[in-house]
């Protein structure tokens, strides 16, 4: 894959003319209209039910590890935790602070005032989520979701070889996400490079308030809770711990899903200058997939499984996903686009797949069969030990350029 | 080690800084929510919690008009009879807030207080509380407020003029204080005898002898104006008068008090602002929030503000109790009430009344 502006032979969108480009535009904003106007007690009784529910399934979870001594309690408890810090994520802190509930105005369900059990305070994570990922989704160098700066995502960044390692650090991430997150929200890498930066204050006042939020976290998981068990603090802790890499595997794996697929599209900075209104709902529309499945796996995703809808309205209830869903694919296929959609396991099968080719050479696992492994061992292998001369004398170029 | 009798002062403070650690503590375990998250699932009326309160009844008391019982949480205080209280209602998803005179007498064997709500056409939230609100709904209170009421001293001579939905505040009045209220009048105006709130309870007074009922069926008898008042109560300038209704009513009673030089004997009170100028309008910008509207001349921008999403502080909406001031960090507004414009220079934060204050220009709130 490479960006969509490369693409010659097989560009997804050259048969649409800027008129059909707009028409796009026209009709989602008239079914973003029309669910705007629709939204009511229905959708309120829904959300305050999912808070209801997730607070009571944390609460009796953490009651049953209280006695977690006795491996049934434990394993309970620990299910239903992690159930609990998923759906607090999920389906309720990423919706609310996108402004999903805000039209409710009800002080205690807004992005403004919310807060959420995760390593990023929620004032951070709401500028680096939605102001950059989702105005700038899947533009490379832009979009710090693209491999959170740490990944070859497109067969046009140069390989090296420590990216032989990428698949170990996606799985080391994806345990830790809530972490990763909240160091990407700081931007750590572009903020600890020099130190005019590291001085910054807004950045140091940023860290202060990541590290504030990462104590009273781990505090309230490894320290109190546990401690109120009494004879139980050790595995109440493992509990906690398993609940967070739990709920941190979960997510992880959701958004992998959303953006990172084969088949979705990655775009050129450049790209989206001068962008217009139907030029941006088709970025979002081809730079995001579907997870199709049940109603509960729908919930405990946050409804991100209807990521496609997601990201074109990004602030519509997340409830609404799954009637939207219908008509934003009747789109897609007027218009001759392809709506990204597979089952769970599939759809993650897929991410680490491009995970994995492009911790490679480009085209290396692609023209890997058993009978050529030996030769093609021995070419990874020079590539590795080799210098940029000998890396770039084998590289394949990228096979659409 | 040696031990002394603790002091009075001694036992309480240790006490306080215990409870304090102890609320400290709850507050780091149930992080990044707080104690009261968790409780208000199960008692949302507790000691302790934001206040609400729980509708217990819908009385209805004419065809358009019906009194909510409400169970407000314990927090509550008594109130005056005369008073208000917000209400914070959930219509169609969205939160509502609205001031309804308190209507039943002070000491409910039930601890339950009623409002008395008139169905205006097209009015969102009265129609929801007429019709449609269910029993066991969950309102958001403040407590109960207000100027018009009985001195502490009660006048000899008391004199009421109401009409529609104004006789609510009285009502709240005349059932708490019968012993207080030895010469009562109350003219009252309605469209027909059928639409009188509290007709059969009123008659009943009167019936009894604790008032003297004039009524006023308007659609066949027409309004009444300050001079025909004058003719129905002859001793009309000695009574200390108390007059809640439409504005053009209360401003030609107060334009006739005046006349006769006894505008410090009657005390009106208002449902809705009055609203005299409108202007150009302008571009709101809500600065911290980051969202920008266009709003026209005529309406506030509580409600410019509101419509696009922004969590906006409320209170009265109509220019008293102070609840949705906000800081006008540069340009300027109008008063709807009286055409005054406020202007604002950078670093100013004149604070202006959202709930009655326009664009008048580009203007940039601090919220």
């Amino acid at each position: 894959m490479t960006v969509i502006q490369k693409k010659i032979d097989d560009n997804p969108i050259a048969h649409l003319s800027a008129e059909d480009i707009e028409l796009i535009g026209k009709e989602l904003d008239t079914i973003r209209q029309e669910i705007r106007d629709s939204l009511g007690e229905d959708d309120a009784k829904y959300i305050r039910t999912v808070i209801d529910v997730q607070r009571k399934l944390e609460l009796g979870s953490r009651a049953v590890l209280l006695a977690s001594m006795f491996p049934p309690a434990w394993f309970v408890g620990t299910v239903g935790l992690s159930l609990a810090k998923i759906l607090e994520n999920m389906e309720i802190g990423h919706n609310i602070l996108h402004g999903q509930w805000d039209w409710m105005r009800d002080p205690k369900i807004h992005s403004t005032t919310w807060e959420w059990d995760m390593a990023s305070p929620a004032a951070q994570w709401k500028h680096s989520h939605n102001e950059l990922h989702h105005t700038y989704t899947n533009v490379i160098g832009k979009d710090n979701d693209l491999g959170y700066g740490i990944m070859r995502v497109d067969e046009d960044q140069k390989w090296h070889p420590l990216y032989l390692a990428q698949p170990l650090w996606n799985f080391v991430n994806a345990c830790f996400f809530e972490y990763g997150i909240a160091a990407y929200d700081l931007e750590l890498g572009k903020n600890l490079a020099t130190k005019k930066r590291r001085q910054n204050p807004e950045f140091r006042a940023a860290t202060k308030q990541v590290l504030k939020k990462v104590r009273n976290q781990a505090t309230k998981d490894y320290v109190l809770h546990p401690a109120l068990s009494g004879p139980s603090f050790v595995p109440t802790l493992a509990a906690n711990f398993t609940a967070n890499v739990v709920r941190n595997l979960w997510s992880h794996s959701v958004i992998m899903c959303g953006h990172f697929p084969e088949g979705v599209q990655t775009f050129e900075k450049t790209s989206i200058e001068g962008e217009t209104r139907g030029e941006w709902y088709l970025r979002q529309m081809l730079g995001s997939a579907n997870i199709s499945g049940s109603k509960a796996m729908h919930i405990l995703t946050g409804n991100l499984s209807h990521q496609v809808e997601h990201h074109l309205f990004p602030d519509l209830p997340s409830n609404r996903y799954a009637e939207i869903a219908p008509r934003v694919k009747d789109i897609f296929d007027r218009y001759e686009l392809t709506y990204h959609s597979a089952p769970l396991v599939q759809q993650v099968a897929s991410a680490w797949h491009k995970v994995i080719r492009l911790s490679l050479p480009n085209d290396w696992l692609a023209e890997t069969r058993p009978s050529n492994l030996p030769s093609q061992l021995g070419k990874l292998w020079k590539m590795t030990t080799g210098g940029p001369k000998v890396r770039r004398a084998m590289q394949t170029r990228p096979a659409a350029a | 080690m040696t031990t002394t009798v603790p002091r009075p002062n001694s036992v309480r403070s240790p006490l306080a800084s215990l409870r304090e650690r102890a609320v400290r503590l709850a507050e780091m375990v149930t992080t990044p929510l707080l104690p009261v998250d968790y409780l208000d699932l199960f008692d949302p009326l507790r000691s302790g919690a934001a206040l609400r309160g729980r509708i217990e009844a819908v009385l209805h008391e004419t065809r358009d008009a019906a009194s909510i019982v409400i169970r407000p949480g314990r927090d509550w205080l008594p109130h005056k009879p005369g008073q208000y209280v917000r209400i914070g209602i959930d219509v169609d998803g969205v939160r509502q807030w609205r001031a309804y005179s308190i209507t039943s007498v002070l000491d409910r064997a039930d601890g339950c207080f009623t409002i008395t709500v008139k169905a205006i056409p097209g009015g969102l939230v009265s129609n929801h509380l007429v019709h449609r609100v269910r029993p066991g709904t969950i309102v958001q209170l403040d407590q109960a407020t207000g100027e018009f009421c009985l001195p502490e001293q009660a006048p000899d001579k008391a004199l009421f003029v109401t009409a529609g939905s104004g006789i609510t505040p009285v009502m709240g009045i005349l059932r708490n204080s019968a012993e207080l209220l030895t010469d009562t009048v109350l003219v009252h105006s309605a469209p027909t005898a059928d639409d009188v709130v509290f007709g059969a309870e009123l008659r009943q007074m009167a019936a009894e002898g604790r008032i003297r009922l004039i009524e006023q069926h308007t659609d066949t008898a027409g309004m009444l104006d300050a001079r025909s008042i004058a003719e129905l109560v002859p001793d009309l300038h000695e009574r200390s008068t108390w007059a809640c209704g439409p504005v053009g009513m209360l401003e030609a009673l107060e334009e006739h008090w005046a006349s006769v030089g006894a505008a410090d004997k009657l005390y009106t009170e208002r449902f809705r602002p009055r609203i005299l100028v409108t202007g150009e309008g302008g571009t709101v910008t809500f600065s911290k929030n980051g969202t920008t509207v266009e709003a026209d001349g005529a309406t506030p921008i509580l409600d410019a503000g509101e419509e696009a999403g922004v969590l906006m502080p409320s209170g009265c909406r109509m220019g008293i109790c102070f609840g949705c001031v906000l800081p006008l960090r540069e340009g300027a507004v109008r008063d709807l009430r009286n055409g005054e414009i406020t202007t604002a220079a950078p670093g100013d934060g004149v604070l202006i009344q959202t709930c009655v204050s326009a664009a008048a220009g580009a203007c940039d709130i601090d919220h």
